[in-house]
């Protein structure tokens, strides 16, 4: 007999965010495209208004004036804010790809130690690195200068 | 074979990205910490045309913007291509994506490296 679904059973992109009860790494993973996407998003943009330098002062200044608005510095500091996440959350995700963030391999005695037992703090460790370097880049944003 | 390749090149991108993108978020956000002096020798924003145009004109920093425009650009675009495999298109529209986003990847590759080296020049 056939197993009736009601309901997909791929989610697609929604299923970044709404694929179940996950742990902390599966929102790394969604947090982890999000930072992504914004970050090439803004790399976009910022190739073709940075490129105007070439074209001189007056167009640099100019290009600077229609972006000095506040809520583009509030946009900069959270393209700051998605590099860091992204970045040393990738270094993470490298660790653990290539196998050097995983643990060793052990017998399985009672209470048996999974592989998050290695991986957990870890990724609470890049946590903490993080919100170190966002307190130092919004600090930096919140000078008078900036 | 070959998918596994562009992924180590992803790896190998996101690597140098990381640090050639922490030197340019030091010198844009941390300067105030920093000093970064040599970077922005006219002191003040680093967004400045007189410090824009200092660090345009050095050798070190145009080699920089040229490694950091290409590996960013193969990093993000890679990075999109599989999110957008990743909703099960057919094989023709992956190959319309992967040719797609070459050719956006190259365009702007092409705009930051003439405008970095133009910008040398001034």
């Amino acid at each position: 007999m056939a197993l009736s679904k009601s309901y997909p059973n791929r989610l697609g992109i929604l299923g970044w965010l709404l694929g179940g009860r996950w742990g902390l790494e599966r929102y790394m993973y969604a947090l982890h495209r999000v930072t992504g996407l914004g970050i090439l998003f803004y790399f976009i943009l910022h190739i073709l208004v940075t490129s105007t330098r070439a074209l001189g002062a007056e167009w640099w200044d100019g290009a600077m004036a229609r972006v000095s608005h506040p809520i583009f510095k509030f946009g900069e500091f959270l393209v700051f804010a998605a590099f860091i996440i992204h970045g040393l959350n990738g270094i993470r995700l490298i660790a653990i790809e290539l196998g050097w963030a995983v643990g060793r391999a052990e017998e399985p005695v009672y209470p048996y130690r999974s592989s998050l037992n290695v991986q957990r703090p870890l990724l609470i460790a890049v946590m903490i690195v993080a919100a170190v370097f966002l307190a130092l880049g919004g600090w930096d944003f919140l000078q008078v200068t900036h | 074979m070959r998918e596994t390749k562009y992924w180590t090149w992803h790896l190998a991108a996101g690597v140098l990205v990381l640090f050639l993108l922490g030197l340019h978020m030091a010198i844009m956000h941390l300067d105030s910490l920093l000093g970064v002096w040599v970077l922005n020798p006219s002191g003040g924003e680093a967004i400045a045309w007189a410090n824009v145009l200092a660090r345009s004109r050095m050798v070190a920093m145009i080699v920089v913007y040229i490694a950091l425009l290409g590996a960013a650009l193969y990093h993000g675009f890679y990075g999109l291509r599989t999110i957008v495999f990743e909703l099960a298109i057919g094989p023709a529209l992956q190959r319309v994506v992967t040719v797609g986003l070459w050719a956006a990847g190259l365009g702007l590759f092409v705009l930051g490296t003439v405008a970095a080296i133009a910008a040398g020049r001034l």
